[in-house]
């Protein structure tokens, strides 16, 4: 192997602004997001209850907690999905940098321009090649994609940025259905990353993947934070460990809706919980 | 304590391989038996009809010899008849009902399955699939006296301002409404009327699979709904949009009712859609059957299987677009 490609396969590219030749794409800051005595309901059923939050800009924020508990339905609140489940509603407030992403006067789909997501399971829209999935956030919103040259330079910084540039680049042009799982989730991050997102929500992006892959996806996490601010949700408490600066413990009692129990820095919530339960969870005790 | 596995020796020995096989239950057994009885009589029960009519239209054909595919007139009296007139009428009506059947199919399977609010979503899939079910009859009354008056001056419209564009549109006496009553056009806009429950049906039911992740995919990263409809829903779709055009076309094709109470049977290539006069094989055999006997009611079996031959062709096309596609699994045609 030469120093080349070895560099290549370590270096993640973290400088995203430095080479920019991209007109119309405004460069992303990680933004702070607040949420503020947020609750939620499907239909009458309550599934969270006055929750605060604070996810810090450039840093991780994990989210941790028995299944049911209302994790995933907290991360589609931050980026206005969960209002496209028919019947549901929430209370509360969404600040990023300061403004209501629910105000009335602001459109969803800027909310989400700015706030990316990847899901549990891997989407990746399979009879787009590679190389157009990765550009497809740029497209359907309608963003003009970079000159010929531009649009390589994007797909290569975003591909990079999520380790997947040297598994692919040989085969910009197959569909997206053609990768691994792993890849296939990669490819995902790829493309949220590709419109430059202030803050990208993970919804336990590596709960379908293999050691490798997993492994491959935290690395990426660490390398983006800085740029953008990360909010993932985990089951796994040792990726917790390795990949956040905060965490929150959710929990809900049978049949309750879910609130925070505890939230801190995670080295102090791992080592030092101050609640109980939190101690038992962290400690493989219950979930 | 792990243990380790020595490598194997060299050369390799030969190993028996195992038969690898399940014994089926008697019930799999049953319901495979019933399956396949069923599916191969489907495939018998569509054998025997074209048996049967290639058998009736035998004598006419042999009359008639390769004419009986070219030759325009039916004249079976003169001892010359034959389907050409008749199969390009049929094409041409397909084709206008396809024209109108078509994007207003597409607009309201795209309206139901995404744009609907959710209550009337289901009131309208529900009338569409009891539009699907109304009789071919009804709509030829409606057809009859309600569409074809108020189509007279879209056609005469159609013919004026337009021919001198596109000449195939002029019509001999264009100030008279009485050119365009019964043309290939207007039977072709009213079977389009009949075909568009079932395609909209097939489509809007294909496009309410397209995938939960894909279409959440396509909005988190900022689309709008017609965005996410673009890059998930269509490309989705695609075997249930190309499996309900043909399902239609298929229709259309067989039509007879309402193509009946509009056309006046002529035996020419029209080549001026708007101009009255037109006639199809499915009109045609509906008209003559009751008068026809001898060589003549064999020449319309023969009719008869020209059409069975050409909607088989068409549907089996549909079938192998459709199976090559994402969709297909879900799609019948
Ligand atoms: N689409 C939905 N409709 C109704 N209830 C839902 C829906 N999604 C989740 N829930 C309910 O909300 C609660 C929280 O679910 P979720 O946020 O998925 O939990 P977690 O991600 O922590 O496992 C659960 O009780 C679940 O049953
Ligand atoms: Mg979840």
């Amino acid at each position: 192997m030469t120093t080349d490609t070895a560099s290549d396969e370590t270096r993640v590219d973290l400088d995203i602004d430095a080479t920019t030749t991209i007109p119309q794409l405004t460069a992303g800051a990680p933004a702070t997001l607040v949420a503020r005595e947020v609750s939620a309901w499907f239909g009458n059923h309550q599934v969270l209850d006055n929750v605060d939050l604070t996810m810090a800009a450039g840093q991780v924020t994990a989210l941790i907690g028995p299944s049911g508990c209302g994790k995933s339905t907290f991360l589609r609140i931050l980026n206005r999905m969960h209002e496209l489940v028919p019947g549901a509603s929430l209370a509360g407030e969404i600040l990023l940098d300061g403004q209501d992403i629910y105000d009335l006067d602001r459109r969803p789909i800027e909310s989400r321009r700015r706030i990316g997501m990847v899901f549990q399971k891997a989407n990746p829209f399979p009879t787009m090649s590679v190389h157009d999935n990765v550009l497809a956030g740029l497209r359907l919103t309608g963003r003009k994609t970079p000159g010929k040259n531009g649009a390589a330079e994007l797909v290569e910084r975003s591909l990079r940025s999520a380790g997947l540039w040297e598994e692919v680049k040989a085969r910009l042009g197959t569909p997206g259905s053609s990768l691994s799982g792993g890849q296939q989730q990669r490819l995902c991050i790829a493309r949220a990353l590709a419109v430059r997102p202030d803050v990208l929500l993970m919804d336990e992006p590596c709960s379908a993947l293999d050691p490798t892959s997993t492994r491959r996806v935290e690395e990426t996490i660490r390398s983006i934070a800085g740029e953008v601010t990360v909010v993932i949700v985990t089951h796994n408490m040792q990726q917790a460990q390795r990949v956040s600066d905060n965490c929150a413990f959710f929990l809900a009692a049978e049949g309750q809706p879910g609130y925070i129990v505890e939230q801190g820095p995670t080295g102090e919530l791992f080592e030092n919980p101050r609640d109980e339960r939190t101690s038992d969870y962290v400690n493989g005790r219950f979930g | 304590m792990s243990t380790l596995t020595e490598g194997p020796p060299a050369p390799v020995p030969v190993r028996d391989r195992r038969v690898i096989k399940s014994r089926p239950t008697t019930s799999d057994r049953t319901f495979v038996a019933a399956a396949r009885s069923a599916a191969v009589s489907t495939l018998v029960i569509m054998g025997l009809i074209g048996v049967f009519l290639a058998i009736g239209a035998w004598p006419a054909i042999k009359q008639q010899g390769f004419s009986f595919v070219t030759e325009s007139q039916w004249l079976p009296e003169a001892g010359t008849f034959g389907i050409s007139s008749l199969l390009w009428g049929t094409i041409l009506v397909g084709l206008f009902a396809l024209i109108v059947a078509v994007p207003v199919s597409f607009g309201a399977a795209l309206f139901i399955s995404e744009y609907a609010p959710r209550s009337i979503k289901k009131a309208l899939v529900t009338i569409v699939d009891l539009m699907a079910a109304v009789p071919a009859v009804i709509y030829a009354i409606w057809a009859l006296f309600f569409l074809q008056e108020r189509l007279l001056s879209v056609a005469q419209w159609l013919s004026v301002h337009l021919s001198g564009l596109l000449p195939f549109l002029s019509v001999e006496v264009p100030d008279s409404p009485s050119s365009y009553t019964s043309s290939a056009f207007i039977a072709g806009v009213a079977v389009g009327f009949v075909v568009m429950p079932t395609m909209t049906s097939v489509m809007r039911e294909v496009f309410s699979q397209a995938p939960t992740g894909e279409r959440e995919g396509a909005i988190a990263l900022g689309a709008t709904r017609w965005g996410m409809i673009r890059s998930v829903v269509i490309p989705f779709g695609r075997a249930g949009i190309i499996g309900g055009i043909m399902l239609g076309l298929g229709r259309a094709l067989g039509e007879t009712i309402v193509v009946f109470a509009i056309i006046s049977p002529m035996f020419e290539f029209t080549t001026h859609p708007l101009e009255s006069g037109t006639n199809t094989i499915a009109a045609h055999i509906a008209i003559r059957y009751s008068e026809s006997s001898g060589v003549a009611l064999s020449g319309l079996l023969g009719a008869g299987l020209i059409l069975f031959l050409f909607t088989l062709v068409i549907n089996t096309f549909a079938g192998v677009v459709v199976s090559r596609s994402r969709s297909g699994a879900a799609t019948e045609i």
